[in-house]
C-alpha cells in the first residue's frame, strides 16, 4: 500500500502585478508623460491621456507588524480603492485618483505617527539591515539606530530644502545587504577584533579547507590545538570581514568591547550629473551607545548640516566634496583625518594623490 | 509559560520621537505572540551588552526547495524558549511592490497563523520577509502562500529574487517595461530561484532609467539600466516656464551637465551625439523634457559589496539591448554567463570578482560578446598583456593554438 503525498503546488512564482495595479495605473500604463511635486511627499503624474494619479509617501520602520500593515490597507481602501504600493527605500505608497483625499489621507498617517515627505531633495528612508533584531554577524543594531538618526533628520524628511538628495543607509556588518556603500552618508557596523576560535569543536562544525580558503587575505591556516583539529588566525593579517565565520560558526567575530560604528560619505547610484561612486571613509569608528547612540545620530546631523550649508544647488555629497576636495571636507566637519582613512587592501595605490593639485 | 514578559527600559526609549517606531511594531503584536515578548526579551539583552544573540542559520527549508527560508537560532534559547527558532521566510514580492489591500491582508492572515506577526516591506533584494517562526510552521505556511498565489523568494547560491523600480506603471522616464521583464525572467527561471545549484547568488535588478531607483549598478549582478539612443525631447516653452519660475537653466542644468553638451539662451540646444544620458536635464525639468522614443537597456555586470574580495560597481557589458518580449538575446545571455561561471566560479565567488580573477578576455568570448570601448574608462596601461598564440619558424610548424 502506499499513500498519495498530498499534491503541491510549487513553482508558481510571485502574482501578476496586473491585478495589483491601480485602475488609473492600468490604464495608463506606459503614457505617462511628466510629474510635479504638489509639496513634499506628495506626488501627481500625469498621463498623455490627461489622467492623474497622486501617490502620497509615507515613512515606515520597515519592520512592521501586521496590525501595521491591516492598518494600510484600511487607508488604501478608504482613499485609494484599495491600492498601494511600497518604495526601494521602504516607504508606503498610497496612489489616488481623487486630490480631495490627499490631505485627509496625510492627517491620518500623521495622527498616527506616520511622516509624509521623501520626496526629491529630502532625506529619504533609511535602507537599513536587521541588527540585532535577526541578524548573526552583525556588529550593531540597525532598527535602532535608524529611529535615533531619523528622529533627528525628521525635519529634513517632511521638507525637500536640502541642495539635494541625500541618501542614507546603514548596514550592521561589511555583508551590507542593501546599498550601503553607494550612499550620501552610510553608516556601516564594524568588527574590529580578529575571530575568536572554538578549538574544541572547530574541527567538528566546520570544513577546515573551506575555512581557509574563506579568507581573502590568507589570514587562517590549518592548526591542531590541544590534539584535536581547528585553524589559527593570523592576527595582523586579519581585517574582520568575518567571511570565515559565515562558513564557520565556531569563528565567532561578536565583541562588544570592539564592535561598532564607521561612518562613510560621498556614494551615490544615480547617473545624473556624475557617475555612480562608492562611499568614502569618514569615521572610523563610533563605539556602540544603545539604545540611541548620541554620537552616531551628532556624526550624521553634523555632516548633512555642513553639507546643507556649503554645497550648491543640485550638488550631492560626494559632488559637493569633488569640488571642494578632502582636506576641506575634513576641515569643515571637523572631522580628524587619521591613518585609518588611507586604503591598504588590493589597488590601495590608486587612491593615492598623485599630483600636486592641492590646495592651501 | 506563554506569558513571559520582560522589562525592556532601553527598548522603551525608542518608542518615542517623530518618526515610526520598531519597538511599537513589536509590542503591538507581543500580548498574543510569546514569541515576540521573548524577542523584546533578547533583544533588551543585546542592547544592555552591546551585541547580538543569534545563532548561525542552519538548514531549515520547504520540501523540493533549497532557498527562501533563512534559518535563524538563538543563542539564549534556555533563556527565550518561545523565540529559539526564529526562521525567515522570503516571500517573492509583485513586481513594483504594488498591492491590492486584499493581497496585503492574505499575507497578514497567513503570517498571523503560522508566525510572529512581524515582517519586513520589503527585504534589501526586494522580497516580502516574514520575521520568525518555528521549523514545523514552514511547511504550513509554505502550503497556504502557494494557494494563493504567492511563492517563496531566493536564498543561498541561487538565482535571487528579481526586483525592478516602478517603471512604466507610473514613472514617464522607464525606458522599457521592467516589470513585465522582471516578472517573465522570474518566471522563467523558476528552478534557479528555487534550488540553489550555482557557485554562489547572482542577483538581477532592473532599473527603468539611469537614476536607478533600485541601485542595481552597486547591488546587482546583473544590472539592466533602461537608456535611449536618439534624441532627448524638448518642449521649449516647458523650458521657459522653468526659467521663469525661477531654474537658472544656464548655470544649475547646462553648467551641471557631465557632458557640457546643452547651451540655453531663450532656447535649450542640445547636442545628443555628445550626451551620455545622465538624466540631470530631465530630472531637473521633468515637464519640459523627456527621454527619446528609441529606448531600450545599457546591460552592465559585476557588482556587490565587500565580501570576499572588495565590493564592485557593475560595468558595461552591452551599451544599447532592445528590452522586448519574449526577451530571448538577454535570457540567452544570462544564461551563457551562468554556464561559464558554473564552469570556473569557486565557492562564494560573485560574477564580478570571477571576471576579475579570470580577465574579460576570457569572459567575453564565453558570453558571445566582442570588445567594445564602452565596455571601459580607458585602454590599459599597463603592458602586461596577455596573447593567446604566438608565431614559430617555419620548420617548427604552425602558429601554435
Amino acid at each position: 500500500m502506499t499513500t498519495q503525498p498530498a499534491k503541491r503546488i510549487t513553482d508558481i512564482g510571485p502574482p501578476h502585478y496586473d491585478q495589483m495595479l491601480h485602475p488609473v495605473i492600468k490604464e495608463n500604463y506606459g503614457k505617462w508623460k511628466y510629474h510635479e511635486t504638489l509639496k513634499p511627499g506628495v506626488l501627481c503624474h500625469v498621463s498623455e491621456t490627461g489622467q492623474k494619479i497622486y501617490s502620497v509617501r509615507a515613512g515606515s520602520p520597515r519592520l512592521l507588524s501586521i496590525d501595521t500593515i491591516r492598518w494600510y490597507a484600511d487607508l488604501a481602501d478608504k482613499y485609494c480603492k484599495g491600492y498601494l504600493r511600497f518604495t526601494s527605500r521602504n516607504n508606503v505608497e498610497f496612489l489616488l485618483d481623487d486630490p480631495k483625499l490627499i490631505d485627509p489621507l496625510i492627517a491620518e498617517l500623521n495622527q498616527n505617527g506616520f511622516p509624509v515627505g521623501g520626496t526629491n531633495n529630502a532625506i529619504s528612508n533609511i535602507v537599513h539591515t536587521q541588527g540585532w533584531v535577526h541578524c548573526h554577524s552583525s556588529a550593531t543594531d540597525a532598527s535602532g539606530i535608524v529611529k535615533s538618526v531619523m528622529d533627528e533628520l525628521h525635519p529634513y524628511f517632511i521638507s525637500e530644502k536640502l541642495p539635494a538628495k541625500c541618501r542614507v543607509a546603514l548596514a550592521c556588518c561589511l555583508n551590507m545587504c542593501g546599498a550601503v556603500h553607494c550612499s550620501d552618508i552610510a553608516i556601516l557596523g564594524i568588527h574590529r577584533r580578529p575571530p575568536k576560535p572554538k578549538h574544541d569543536i572547530l574541527g567538528k562544525t566546520c570544513e577546515i579547507p573551506t575555512v581557509v580558503a574563506s579568507c581573502p587575505t590568507g589570514a587562517i591556516r590549518p592548526a591542531t590545538v590541544d590534539g584535536k583539529q581547528s585553524v589559527e588566525i593570523v592576527e595582523a593579517q586579519c581585517m574582520y570581514c568575518a567571511n570565515c565565520y559565515t562558513v564557520c560558526p565556531s569563528l565567532p567575530m561578536n565583541d562588544p568591547l570592539n564592535d561598532g560604528i564607521s561612518i562613510w560619505v560621498g556614494g551615490k547610484v544615480s547617473n545624473a550629473r556624475s557617475a555612480p561612486a562608492f562611499s568614502k571613509l569618514a569615521i572610523p569608528f563610533i563605539p556602540n551607545n544603545p539604545p540611541r547612540w548620541p554620537e552616531v545620530v551628532e556624526a550624521v546631523k553634523n555632516i548633512v548640516e555642513v553639507w546643507a550649508k556649503h554645497a550648491r544647488k543640485f550638488e550631492r555629497i560626494g559632488e559637493w566634496i569633488d569640488r571642494i576636495g578632502w582636506k576641506r571636507f575634513f576641515e569643515l566637519t571637523g572631522i580628524e583625518f587619521t591613518k585609518h582613512h588611507i586604503d591598504d587592501f588590493k589597488h590601495a595605490g590608486l587612491t593615492y594623490h598623485t599630483s600636486a593639485h592641492l590646495r592651501f | 509559560m506563554a506569558d513571559t514578559k520582560y522589562e525592556t527600559p532601553m527598548l522603551d526609549e525608542l518608542e518615542s520621537g517623530p518618526w515610526p517606531s520598531f519597538i511599537k511594531e513589536l509590542k503591538k503584536v507581543a500580548p498574543r505572540k510569546p514569541m515576540v515578548q521573548d524577542l523584546l526579551g533578547q533583544l533588551e539583552q543585546s542592547y544592555e551588552e552591546g551585541q547580538g544573540h543569534w545563532k548561525h542559520g542552519g538548514i531549515v527549508g520547504v520540501m523540493g526547495y533549497g532557498g527562501g527560508v533563512i534559518g535563524r537560532y538563538s543563542d539564549l534559547a534556555d533563556k527565550f524558549t518561545n523565540c529559539a527558532h526564529f526562521h525567515t521566510i522570503r516571500v517573492n514580492q509583485p513586481a513594483g511592490w504594488f498591492y491590492t489591500s486584499k493581497a496585503l491582508r492574505t499575507i497578514c492572515d497567513i503570517w498571523e497563523r503560522h508566525g510572529s506577526g512581524l515582517t519586513n516591506m520589503h527585504g534589501s533584494t526586494g522580497d516580502i520577509v516574514l520575521l520568525g517562526t518555528t521549523t514545523s510552521e514552514l511547511e504550513p505556511t509554505f502550503a497556504e502562500l502557494t494557494a494563493n498565489g504567492f511563492d517563496l523568494g531566493g536564498s543561498g547560491s541561487d538565482m535571487r529574487t528579481p526586483s525592478c523600480c516602478v517603471g512604466k506603471a507610473r514613472c514617464e522616464w522607464a525606458c522599457y517595461d521592467t516589470m513585465a521583464l522582471t516578472y517573465d525572467l522570474t518566471q522563467s527561471f523558476q528552478d534557479a530561484l528555487h534550488r540553489p545549484a550555482f557557485p554562489y547568488k547572482f542577483k538581477i535588478k532592473s532599473a527603468g532609467c539611469p537614476n536607478d531607483c533600485v541601485a542595481s549598478i552597486a547591488r546587482a549582478d546583473l544590472s539592466i539600466i533602461g537608456t535611449w539612443r536618439d534624441d532627448i525631447r524638448v518642449d521649449q516653452e516647458g523650458v521657459k516656464a522653468y526659467e521663469k519660475a525661477g531654474l537658472n537653466i544656464e548655470r544649475d542644468v547646462c553648467g551641471r551637465c557631465p557632458a557640457r553638451c546643452m547651451e540655453y539662451s531663450g532656447k535649450l540646444m542640445i547636442d545628443n551625439r555628445a550626451c551620455v544620458h545622465c538624466m540631470h536635464c530631465i530630472n531637473a525639468m521633468p515637464k519640459a523634457l523627456r527621454p527619446g522614443v528609441d529606448t531600450g537597456a545599457t546591460i552592465l555586470i559585476g557588482s556587490k559589496a565587500p565580501i570576499v574580495q572588495g565590493a564592485l560597481l557593475s560595468s558595461v557589458l552591452v551599451p544599447f539591448m532592445k528590452i522586448e518580449p519574449p526577451y530571448q538575446e538577454l535570457k540567452d545571455l544570462i544564461e551563457k554567463m551562468w554556464e561559464w561561471r558554473d564552469e570556473n566560479g569557486k565557492s562564494r565567488e560573485r560574477i564580478g570578482e570571477l571576471i576579475q580573477r579570470m580577465g574579460m578576455r576570457n569572459f567575453l568570448p564565453a558570453v558571445g560578446l566582442e570588445p567594445n570601448p564602452d565596455m571601459v574608462f580607458h585602454p590599459r596601461a599597463n603592458p602586461y598583456v596577455f596573447y593567446d598564440e604566438y608565431f614559430v619558424a617555419e620548420e617548427e610548424g604552425e602558429a601554435q593554438a
